[in-house]
Order: C-alpha cells, then structure tokens, then sequence
C-alpha cells in the first residue's frame, strides 16, 4: 500500500472517530430546563476524602429540598481538579465554557481556587467555595458572583488567641508548614494571641510538605514557652500530634491549634490527641438538634460519618437553594440572585450563620477539646467572627 | 546502558501528510460554526502551547540524549516572568516581555546547566530533577515570589507599537491564531537546526559522546548550548500558557509537569520535533478522555503509559512509520 | 542552642539520616547493579505502610506484620521483575523512567481502591511505647531509638552480604561485567530477581518499620522519593556506603536547616547536592 493510500484511509478513519462523537465538541442541546450545577472537586490524591465529603453533603442538601433548584431539574458536571492549581484553569473552564454549568461549585485546595476565581471573575459564571479558604476570594479580589460557605484560613484562628489567654497561656510558640495557608492562619493568630495580650516568643515554620518535626519539637522544648499554637492538617496533623506526645511535650506544654489539627485524623492520632484544644466553626460532636439530625441523615445516605467538610458542602447547596428559588431557577436574573444569596441566613449543622459583605460566612467558632478520640465542644471560643475582608470594595 | 537508537529524523512522506493536514485542520478550526467553540479554542491553543514545550524537550532528549526531569523549571520560571513584568493597571508589550521571558529562561537554564551538564546518564537524570525541585521550593516557600497559592498575570500583553494597535491577544481567536504560529516558526527553526552542523554534532554526542570528543568536539559547550537553547524554547511556551492562563504557579515547575512533557515526547516519537507535537496532542486528549470516563482514570492512564513503554518504543510516529513506509526505515 | 540541644538534634539528625539511608539503600542497589532507573521506588514504601496498618489490623503484631509484609513485598518485587523491568535493562534511561512513572499512577490507584484515601495509624507495639527523658520537657521515644537500631543492623547486614558472602560476590560481579559473569556460568538473570526483590523489600520495609512514626497517608511516597534520590545521587549510584554517607549528611543538613535558616530550608538539602556535584559529578563514593 503506498504512502498516499494509506493516509487517505487513515484519514477516512479518523474522521469516522471523530464524527463518532469523541473528537468532536458536544453539539448544544436544545436549551432545556435542567439547571446545570459543576462540582470541580478533587476525587483523588490527598484531599480525596474532603472532595467526597464535600459532593456528598451538597447532594444531600438538594436532596432534603425536593431535588430540584428553583424549580429546575438538576443535572451535574464533575471534574477531578487532583489538587493541582497548574491545571485549575483548564478544569473550571472546561466546566465552564464546554459544560456550560449555571453555577460552579469548588474547589478545596487553596492553589486551585486560585485558578477558579479567576475564571470566575472573568466569565461572571456564579462559584460556590465549599472549603478552600484562601483570602484573596474574598478580600483583595472579592467579587459579587463568588460566595463561600466554609471560612478564611484567618478565621479558626482568630478566635484561638483569647481562649489562650485566658487559661492563662501568655507565652506561647507558634509552629506551621511556610505556605499560604499556614501564613494565613498564622495572621488569624497573631492578630488575636496579640490583641488578648499574649506574646508569640517564637515564630517556627518547616517547608511543606516535610513532616520532620523532631528538630523544631527539640526547639520549642528549649523556648520553654506557657503553650503551643498551631496549624497542620491531614496526616502532617495526625503525625505531629503523635511526635509531640511521644516527646514528652504535651505533659508541660499544652497544645493548640486552628481545628484542622484534629479533623479527620483522630483515629490516626489515637491518645496523642488527649486533651488538645482547638478552635473550629465546627466539630462533629456539637450537641444541637440541627447537627444531630443532618448527622443523621447523612450517615442514613452515605452510610459514613460527615465532617466539617461535608457540613460545607451540605451548607453550599442551602445556599445554592435559597438563591434559586429566590429567582425561580433564572440564575441569570443576576441582581435578584446575588441579593439572595448575601442576605441569607444559612441554618447549618454548625448553628445559624451569615454572609458577610464580602460573601464569607459570619460564623461562631466553637472552642473543642479532645476527649475520647473525639473532638468535644467545650464552648463558643468567640461568636460571630467575621473576617476582615481587608481590600474588598464590595458593600 | 542506554543504546542509541537509530531514529526517525528523515520525516517520511506520510507523516509529513499527517503534519500539514494537522496544521491544516487547526488553521481552520475558529472558521468552523461550532457551541462551545470559546473552550475548543483555549483546549487546542494550550495543547499547542505543550507541543512547543514538547519541541524543547526533544532537541534536548530526543537530538542530543539528555533526559531531563526539571524541564518544567524554565516552563515555569517564564511565565512568572510575564506575572512580575505585568503591572497591576497596565497590560506590558509582546514585543519585548516575550524576548525577556524567554531570554530569562535560557539564562536560568545557562546556569543550571553549567553545574548539571558535567553530570551523565542517571546522573544527569537524577540531578535535573533535583534542580527543578530546587527552583519550586525557591517560588513555594517564598510569599514574596508569590509563594504556594501563585500569581496572576493581571493582563495579557498587548502587541501595538507606536501607536498602532496590532493585533489584539485578548481575542481569543487571535491568540490562538498567534500560538499557532510560534508552533510553526519554532518547528520550522528547530528542523533547519537538526540538520545544521550543529544539529548534527548534537545527535552525534547522542549516538557516542566520547566517539565525538575523540573526533576534537568539545562536547560540554555543545551540550551546555542545547540545554540553554531548550530551556529558551521551554520559556517561550511558558510565557504563552502565562499569557493565556493568566496564573502562574510553582506547579508549573513541578516534577509532574516535566514528567509529562517526557511522557508526551516519547509518546509521539523521539529526535524529529514532529514526534513531539503529536506526542503533546494524543497525550493531552487521551488524559482528558480518560478523566472523562472514569474516576479511577489514573489506574486507566498508568496502564496506557505502560502500555505505549512497552509496545511502541519509538512512539505513534514510529508505529506510522512501520505501517505505511516499512522500506523507508532508517 | 546549646551544648544540650546541640547534642540533642544530632541525634533527630542520626535518626532521620539512618531511615533515609535505609530506603535510599534499595534504589541505590537497583540502580548500581541493574541500572534501573526506578521512580516508583517510594510506591514501595508507601505499600509497605499500608501492609503494616493492614497486617497489624488482622493480626495485632507489629512483629508479625513486618515478617509477613516482608514476604509479601520479596514476592511482589520479584514478580515485577520477572514480568516488566527484566525487559528494561538493556532499555534507554528514559524508557525506564516512563514505566515507573506509568506504575507510580497504577500503584497510587490500587491502593485507593484497595484501602482508601484516609489517614491511617500504625500503634507503636505497646513494650515500645515509652519515652527516655532528656531535659526537663522533652523526653525521646524509643521506638525510634529502636528504629535507629534496625537499620543500623540492616546497613550491616547488607555490608555483610555484599562484601562477605559468595552471593554478593556474584551480585558484584555481575554489576562489573554482566557478560563476564554469565560465562563464568552464574545464573545472572536469577541474582537481578534477587537484588531487585531486595531492593524492594528494604523500601517495604523501611515503611513498616517508620509507619508507627510517619503516619499512613495517600501521597506519603513522593515526598520521600525525591529525598532519596538526592541522598543516592550525593552518595554515588551504586554505593551502598555511599548512601550511608549521604543520607546521614542530608538528615543533618535538614535538622539543624530547619532550625538554623528556616527562609532556605526548603532548598538547603538541594543546595547541599549541588556543592556535593561541583566536586564530584557522581557522588561521593563513585563505583
């Protein structure tokens, strides 16, 4: 067979695939009326187990609302973002321009979000932050179509610094991975441990992700300081807890820290995590009824306890409800659709809450302890902690 | 222990029907009527971005033999060139943030080179890595550099000069028709180069270096000349995917970034540059067919890695060369 | 810092370098004696943390995990190069790397679906479970004392088996001159499935051994392959001394950069490589 046969024939073969519907871009349907909802999570990698959580609390909350938004039928588009803020862009935009999702929903990595809200801010399309708490979202670059339904990383910290004090832990070390999200949380604390009128004797960080705490655990041993402050999540959170007590550290030196050190990791932990106290919007274990019936129903649905995150995602489609029906499912009936969602008052597991101007939630952070493998609320660290949305010019 | 392998460099007549149909196709593509076409667009424009990445990569893998697993390093170092260049209220010229992105690459990639191309075989291997992740940490653990959540580039450069208002790279279908272009002038540069003097001493050093240093070339600078020029080239795609994206990330100059940029040249053919672009291409499409499909689509595109390692060792290209012309191997 | 502190993070430095050393000690045999480039060497450590939170779970031995998971990781490496890497040897670098790389996706997707994404623990076995105290506040855990002590044991034995028993002497031999070997009538192919599978046995087993410490979590594999290819790459392809060399410099240089120059610790370990290759391009202890 010559060469020229051969690329016709390859060629006729070629354009049979593509005609076959793979190569080729989704023709339009005709417009329906179902209202198309983009879930840009991630379903592998680290942060599998929050990108789940997330889904499944969002499709529980539509769920528990008559399954439909405004009205409308309810068809949904996923994409796997991996946790890679190098492909956050192409992700959200393939939701966005190839999918033409209504709404996008997403994401949990901070350096994704990044990604986003850029493609958010640029298309208007209306995003849902069900956990990354990146400032900037809703700070410098806040924007009216971008709400968040989770927290800022400066938020759990905030409200850590006065309950320091007032057990009264004046000296204390503060101890984080050097990233964003460490820098941010690192912000809610000095604000608040300095305000309170304690004093931060040292400031401790190891590049992410080494999870060779020894040497700093040496170090904070020789500062000799009233407490520990920190943040770590995952299972950097799960190990640290246990080095500190297999060194000896928590018998002198208590431990705190923004919640996400004892989310999800207390089983891993084991007695490590006795006693250590932490703040978070949160925790699995807060007694009101609205939390002991959605803990309920999702186990009921999922036949797996839910978390902080899956309370996000859950909280996400009260918003998304609230706004949908306010505007009876024209989501494009921008003015009336924004307005809903900002005045709303979302009644979540994590008690009542509201949307600041800047479109975060106004939130009570709950002050936990560790007891029993099992983070127990011990009181409201501080109500309704507002981030500073420092740089938002909106409202 | 590596064996040179005799490699496809002559591109036979079929495979130079697929390229012009290819570039054929893609120029024709914002003339068809088709929904959803902005999204197309921006897939094909970045897949051509990665086939210029790609192209980097084979002159340094593919010609002269030195496998390279930091390569996204100069990738990534361009485009936050084009982030820290761009202002906060103004857009910053083509004309010379392109020059500078990409001149900033290759001076990167002259320096690291300087200390890695003394190194050989998995050395070599190894040690790129390792300096890629170096420039990461640099960029991640850095707030003033951006730091992990990365930087965006506020504005896409504009191309007027004195006044005339050239072409407008905010238009999408401009911008696609811009990066096609680069894909063409670099493929057409680096084809000339391949068959220059000193593309030949490059694929020389590939098949015997000491063969070469016996012979009187002094292989270091040649080696060291090749490094720099890809890691221009790989600045050159960077600065396109800043440009386009409008975020830059020290991902960008992650390991799995340069691992992909090897998957998509061996997966299309080595040493040729046409390997490279329909490497880039089968790659990207396959990835995202796959997570299309399935959420275990890792389990799905471990197994095709494997698979085209195992079955096609000179790539697609390789396999089309088998098919059509078998009296034309080299 | 003081004398006492001082003295104290050599130690953290020891402990690191000397579980570094020991999963650095698989991929440099690989390397040296097969070259084989392998990247999915630290998927064999993250196997064996989840064979001993799986094995400790169904038999609640630490002990018992570590023999079985052992088994378990011999049988595993040898059937990988039975059926793929055999056909690798005499491949490019390059080729090698792609089908690690394509094994690293596979392996990360069995385990997900094997055993899940969350984060797991591995109880430190109850005798073990206890802390000496070394200042008033900070008291040092035996288990990694214990640690310590094993691969110190492992690095001897493995010195024990390459330079003093007559299978080392054919896996020496072999990594000289393959063909040389052969003639001489050792069964080549036989000492590569004996040195691969050990090569993957030591990373299993350096999981094992750390899960208790390091936590069992989905990604935990990359973070320490790029470390050991630094500590192989400073030590010298092949060199198994080398490698102790290596990984108990970069255990200091991350210690005290950690606590010396927080701002560049993340590159300090990279910066040491690179001083290391300006003076010797292959490592410290060249084969």
């Amino acid at each position: 067979m010559n060469s020229r046969r051969f690329v016709l024939t390859r060629g006729a073969a070629l354009i049979g695939a593509a005609s076959s519907g793979i190569l080729l871009p989704r023709w339009a349907q005709a417009q329906t009326s179902n209202l198309r909802v983009g879930l840009m999570l991630p379903f592998t990698g680290t942060f599998a187990q929050p990108g789940i959580a997330v889904e499944n609390g969002f499709r529980l909350a539509l769920a528990q609302n008559g399954g439909k938004l405004g009205g409308r039928e309810v068809e949904f588009f996923k994409v796997d973002d991996e946790s890679n803020p190098a492909k956050g862009i192409e992700n959200a935009t393939r939701l966005v321009m190839r999918d033409k999702v209504d709404v996008l929903v997403g994401s949990v990595h901070s350096g994704v979000q990044m990604g986003i809200h850029k493609v958010a801010r640029d298309t208007g399309v209306l995003n849902i932050i069900p956990n990354a708490g990146v400032h900037v979202a809703t700070r410098a670059q806040c924007a009216p179509n971008v709400f968040r339904t989770s927290f800022t990383n400066a938020q759990p910290t905030l409200a850590l610094g006065k309950a320091m004090v007032d057990r009264g832990h004046k000296k204390a070390v503060w101890i984080t991975w050097n990233y964003a999200a460490g820098d941010e949380a690192f912000e809610g604390f000095e604000k608040s441990y300095t305000e309170a009128g304690g004093t931060i004797i040292k400031k401790l960080g190891l590049p992410f992700p080494n999870v060779e705490f020894q040497s700093l655990l040496t170090e904070i041993a020789s500062y000799k300081p009233d407490a520990v402050a920190c943040f770590f999540a995952g299972g950097g959170a799960a190990k640290f807890l246990r080095d500190y007590a297999a060194a000896g550290l928590n018998k002198t030196i208590p431990l705190y820290g923004s919640g996400f050190l004892t989310e999800g990791v207390l089983d891993a932990a084991g007695e490590a995590a006795e006693g250590v106290l932490t703040t978070l919007h949160y925790s699995d274990s807060l007694d009101i009824p609205r939390n002991k019936q959605f803990r309920l129903d999702y186990v009921k649905a999922f036949k797996a306890q839910p978390d902080v995150y899956a309370v996000q995602g859950y909280d996400a489609g009260l918003l998304l409800v609230k706004g949908a029906n306010a505007v009876k499912g024209d989501l494009s009936n921008k003015p009336a659709l924004y307005a809903a969602l900002e005045g709303a008052t979302i009644d979540s597991p994590r008690g009542k809450w509201t949307m600041s101007k800047a479109h975060n939630p106004i939130q009570d952070i709950y002050l936990r302890q560790v007891v029993n493998k099992d983070n127990k609320v011990i009181g409201i660290a501080q109500k309704a902690v507002a981030d500073p949305a420092t740089g938002c010019r909106m409202g | 222990m590596s064996s040179p392998k005799a490699q496809l460099e002559k591109l036979p007549r079929s495979i130079q029907a697929i390229l012009v149909l290819g570039a054929i196709a893609l120029a024709a593509f914002p003339l068809i009527p088709v929904t959803g076409s902005d999204f197309y667009l921006q897939m094909l424009s970045q897949m051509m971005i990665l086939a210029i990445f790609a192209m980097s990569l084979d002159l340094l893998q593919g010609v002269t033999g030195l496998v390279s697993l930091g390569h996204a390093a100069y990738f990534g170092l361009a485009g936050y060139a084009l982030a820290f260049l761009t202002p906060a209220d103004t857009p910053i010229s083509l004309w010379w943030a392109l020059p500078a992105s990409a001149l900033g690459a290759g001076l990167a990639a002259l320096v690291i080179g300087f200390f890695l191309v003394r190194t050989h075989g998995i050395y070599f291997i190894m040690v790129t890595m390792a300096f890629a992740q170096m420039v990461f940490f640099l960029f991640f653990d850095n707030k003033a550099l951006g730091g992990s959540d990365g930087v965006y580039v506020n504005f896409r450069p504009t191309a007027s000069v004195f006044g005339w208002s050239g072409i407008d790279l905010e238009n999408k279908t401009t911008f696609f028709y811009f990066t096609l272009l680069l894909l063409v002038l670099v493929y057409a540069f680096l084809r000339r180069l391949l068959f220059s003097p000193f593309g030949r001493v490059l694929a020389g050093i590939r098949v015997n270096e000491h063969r070469m240093r016996a012979v009187g070339f002094g292989t270091f600078g040649y080696k060291l000349t090749a490094f720099t020029l890809a890691g221009a080239l790989a600045g050159v795609a960077g600065f396109l995917w800043a440009a386009q994206t409008g975020y830059v990330n020290p991902e960008l100059m992650g390991f799995h970034m340069s691992a992909h940029a090897i998957m998509m040249v061996i997966l299309g053919g080595m040493g040729n540059f046409a390997g490279a672009i329909v490497g880039a291409f089968a790659f990207e499409y396959v990835m995202h067919f796959f997570k299309d499909l399935t959420k275990h689509w890792q389990l799905l595109m471990g197994t095709f890695i494997v698979l085209v390692v195992v079955l096609a060792p000179r790539g697609l290209l390789g396999l089309v060369q088998r098919f059509a012309s078998p009296k034309e191997r080299p | 810092m003081d004398f006492a502190n001082f003295l104290i993070q050599l130690l953290n430095s020891l402990q690191y370098g000397l579980l570094l050393f020991m999963l650095a000690a698989g991929l440099t045999l690989i390397f040296g004696i097969m070259g084989v480039v392998n990247l999915a060497h630290g998927s064999f450590y993250m196997l064996g943390a989840y064979l001993a939170w799986f094995l400790v779970g169904q038999f609640d031995s630490l002990v018992l995990a570590i023999v079985l998971g052992t088994v378990i990781a011999v049988a595993l490496g040898w059937l990988l190069e039975w059926s793929l890497f055999r056909h690798f040897y005499h491949r490019d670098h390059l080729d090698q790397v792609l089908l690690t790389f394509g094994l690293i996706y596979i392996f990360e997707e069995v385990r997900s679906i094997l055993w899940g994404d969350d984060v797991h623990a591995v109880q430190v076995p109850e005798v073990l479970n206890w802390s000496i105290p070394l200042t008033e506040n900070l008291s040092y855990p035996i288990y990694r004392l214990v640690m310590s002590g094993v691969c110190i044991a492992l690095a001897l034995g493995l010195y024990l088996l390459i330079s003093k028993t007559r299978l080392g002497m054919k896996i020496r031999a072999g990594a000289f001159n393959r063909e040389m070997t052969e003639s001489l009538g050792i069964n080549i192919r036989l000492i590569h499935g004996v040195v691969f599978a050990l090569g993957v046995a030591l990373a299993a087993i350096a999981g094992m051994i750390a899960s208790p410490i390091a936590s069992v979590y989905p990604g935990m594999g990359s973070s320490v392959l790029i470390m050991c290819f630094v500590v192989v790459v400073i030590g010298g392809i092949g060199s198994v001394r080398g490698a102790l060399v290596a990984a108990l410099l970069v255990g200091l240089v991350d210690t005290f950069g950690k606590v010396l120059v927080p701002q560049i610790a993340g590159m300090a370990v990279y910066m040491l490589m690179a001083a290391v290759l300006l003076y010797k391009p292959e490592g410290l202890f060249k084969q």
